[in-house]
């Protein structure tokens, strides 16, 4: 079952590669990761998508709990929350049918174009995982896809449920 | 404000700590710490033969106190050498304080000479660590690293020194914190009061209800709550192989040791139990054998300090997070009008069983007219320390039967490597032990192969004089391993003899010690006699045991609890 676990900690050096540690040193799988600092800048947030049963999801969290950097666990998708990705995604185009067909693309998904260059489009989407995915399989069939560039899910609980120091 | 090295400042932090004790061994990267050293008598230091040997016994000394082992080595070679004591503090959650030297901080990363990441090396088997990056911040690095390593479930802490911050030239102020708390740890001691009426329901409702202890109870210091908690159910209490002692050996509520090699009582009892009280204990695989199998009828409620222990191997129906002292203390509270007399009226059904397995006597062996039997070894040491030494393990067939033929009447007593079983730990530990107890008498059990892991330690008890008695069962082979080979393998005894062993009497005694070798059972006890009575310098017994003995009881791979091996030809 997918999971989206949310973990606030210290923003010190080593402590990712703690969380990370606990990740690979039991075999947990880590679909992705989002790291950065909140408002408050001595503090990190991360976001791990994982897919775990409800056994190893209980391990995962308290194994991370127990780090002495790490504040506070959650896992997220036990409740209503919201969740978004962000994908940047560069895109060749040669022919001006396929240049309109990238155009009406990016306006019916609401992605935005970033860059254009003679020869490329570079795209910026917003969304859930599903969305992203779905944007780059129909960019794929209208236009040869250079490179793209996923941030991994970030994601907050909704209403006064909320990871606080 | 006082302005001083960081040499200095690493030597003023460990007195401000307490620190009675630095185990260590020179090297680059800390000459500067060491130069420190050396201005001071207040923080003694001992000089190793080798770095694991420093962390087993700053291991071996914690383990004896409950005060945090330090250890001090240089980097690369110096660090990495610690490691598998590092781990074998952390499987058994021994508080230890490892600082380790390290390459100038302008040249981390470049592959320098003697330059290992430390941090990086000791990350998965540390509780945490620090790489100090501020002459300033070593203050603070260091009294975390102590609040760290004895708080809540306590374990080893690494602080990784670059050279350039301690250097003795440069002065800096020096402030050690009044306060190190901190907001992302905060070990939870008190069990939550819900669970604690849930938990004193289930114990009193009990019918065959089993206390199961573990180390966490020692680390708690919970000793005499857990037997008065014991006493006033009237229930069986068996120990774990790293709760030895936390409840008394001699105790008649005790059934004994369990798991894998647990008696026959102590793992029937819990096979049948239909509530069973863990405390502090981590339903380990060497205690449960086959979790599918695990105590069919028993109601769990496991206590443990970390949350993470709980439910990790078999789901608790009650889970109480807290340290086993306060929660034992919340028990009792909630039991004050539990009469005992009823209590015994409850289980006498329960206790006429118990005693019927008990009857079975499964530590029964027979000891022949000549050849010396390991068990009988294990006897003649308790009869001549009287029960009250001591007793550092290593590992192999010759620690199961210390633990099961030596009875622990008080915690601290019994120092082993549990949780990793590291060979080579039980010299060093020993040492450890009788740095912090000069006057006690200090016991390693070892075997032929396991001895030889850190033998080279006899020459740092001659130079501090550690008066250990060194009882060697040498079985000319990897006896545990043997014994596995026998029962899974068709005897097919691969790799676990030991060819040119050494003349461990000479060795003994030209590292300038005592050396006794023993092989017939009617010199055993005039030789244990004089071993005992040199109370002054360190004897070694080696002594040929039956080299064809196994352990038994044993427990039958994936069976259940109580699916067991009583001898080559008895099975349950
Ligand atoms: C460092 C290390 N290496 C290997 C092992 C595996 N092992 C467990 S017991 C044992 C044999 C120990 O032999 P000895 O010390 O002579 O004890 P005995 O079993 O003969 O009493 C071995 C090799 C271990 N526990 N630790
Ligand atoms: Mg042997």
């Amino acid at each position: 079952m997918r999971r989206i676990i949310s973990v606030l900690m210290e923003n010190a050096p080593g402590s990712l590669s703690r969380i990370a540690g606990v990740f690979s040193q039991r075999g947990y799988n880590v679909d992705s990761l989002c790291v950065a600092p909140t408002s408050d800048d001595s503090l990190s947030r991360l976001t791990i998508i994982t897919q775990a049963d409800d056994k190893v999801t209980e391990q995962i969290t308290k194994q991370v709990n127990k780090l002495i950097d790490v504040l506070r666990v959650a896992e997220l998708s036990e409740a209503p929350h919201v969740e978004r990705e962000l994908m940047l995604i560069k895109v060749a185009t040669r022919t001006e049918i396929a240049r309109a067909e990238v155009n009406r693309n990016v306006d019916i998904f609401r992605a935005r174009i970033l860059d254009v260059t003679a020869q490329h489009y570079t795209i910026e989407i917003t969304g859930t995982s599903d969305k992203l995915s779905a944007f780059a399989h129909v960019m794929g069939h209208c236009a040869d896809i250079t490179e793209s560039a996923r941030t991994g899910v970030c994601s907050l609980s909704r209403g006064d449920r909320a990871l606080r120091p | 404000m006082r302005m001083m090295s960081g040499a200095a400042m690493v030597v003023e932090a460990l007195k401000e700590v307490g620190v009675s004790h630095v185990f260590g061994y020179p090297g680059g990267a800390v000459l500067d710490i060491y130069d420190a050293l050396f201005a001071q008598d207040d923080v003694k230091h001992i000089l190793v033969r080798h770095e694991q040997g420093a962390a087993h016994m700053a291991d071996g000394y914690a383990r004896a106190t409950g005060r945090t082992g330090t250890v001090l080595v240089t980097s690369g070679p110096g660090a990495t050498n610690t490691l598998t004591g590092i781990a074998t503090a952390y499987m058994d959650s021994v508080p230890m304080v490892v600082l380790s030297g390290q390459v100038p901080s302008m040249h981390i990363g470049e592959d320098a000479f003697q330059e290992t990441d430390m941090v990086g090396c000791s990350r998965p088997i540390v509780k945490h660590s620090f790489l100090v990056k501020k002459t300033t911040d070593i203050p603070m690095a260091i009294a975390k690293a102590y609040y760290i390593a004895n708080t809540g479930r306590p374990g080893p802490v690494v602080v990784d020194l670059p050279k350039d911050l301690v250097n003795v030239q440069d002065k800096h102020p020096y402030v050690f914190p009044d306060d190190v708390t901190m907001r992302s740890y905060n070990p939870t001691v008190k069990g939550h009061s819900k669970q604690i009426t849930k938990a004193v329901a289930c114990m009193l409702s009990a019918k065959r209800p089993v206390i199961y202890v573990g180390g966490g109870a020692i680390i708690a210091e919970a000793d005499g709550l857990v037997t008065q908690l014991a006493e006033k159910l009237n229930a069986p209490v068996t120990c774990t192989l790293m709760g030895l002692g936390a409840f008394s050996g001699v105790h008649e509520q005790f059934v004994g040791m369990l798991g894998m090699h647990g008696l026959l009582e102590a793992n029937k009892s819990m096979h049948n139990a239909d509530c069973i009280v863990a405390l502090g204990a981590r339903f380990d695989d060497r205690v449960t054998n086959n979790v599918d199998k695990f105590c069919p009828h028993a109601d769990i409620i496991h206590v443990d300090i970390d949350p993470a222990s709980i439910s990790k191997i078999l789901k608790a129906h009650i889970p109480v997070v807290g340290s086993v002292d306060v929660v034992c203390k919340q028990f009792l509270d909630r039991m004050e009008d539990v009469d005992t007399e009823a209590q015994k009226e409850k289980l006498k059904d329960w206790w006429a069983q118990i005693n019927e397995w008990r009857a079975r006597k499964c530590l029964d062996y027979k000891q022949g007219a000549e050849v010396i039997k390991p068990q009988r070894v294990i006897e003649a040491v308790y009869k001549h320390t009287k029960g009250d030494a001591y007793i550092s393990s290593d590992v192999g067939q010759h620690q199961m039967f210390a633990a099961l033929y030596y009875p622990f009447a008080k915690p601290r007593r019994w120092i082993n490597s549990g949780g990793l079983g590291t060979m080579g730990f039980g010299l060093p530990a020993a040492m450890g032990v009788q740095f912090a107890f000069p006057d006690a008498c200090s016991v390693v059990i070892t075997g032929d192969g396991s001895i030889q892991m850190n033998i080279q330690e006899l020459s740092t008890c001659l130079q501090y004089n550690l008066p250990i008695k060194v009882i060697s069962l040498n079985n000319r082979a990897l006896g545990m391993v043997r014994q596995w080979q026998d029962m899974n393998y068709k005897g097919r005894h691969s790799c676990s003899y030991m060819d040119s062993m050494p003349d461990f009497v000479k060795l003994a005694e030209a590292y300038g010690h005592i050396g006794i070798q023993v092989d017939k059972l009617d010199q055993l006890d005039e030789a244990m006699e004089r071993c005992f009575a040199e109370k002054n310098r360190l004897v070694f017994m080696d002594i040929l045991v039956d080299q064809n003995e196994h352990v038994y009881p044993m427990q039958i791979k994936y069976g259940a609890m109580d699916d067991i091996r009583l001898s080559k030809t008895e099975r349950t």
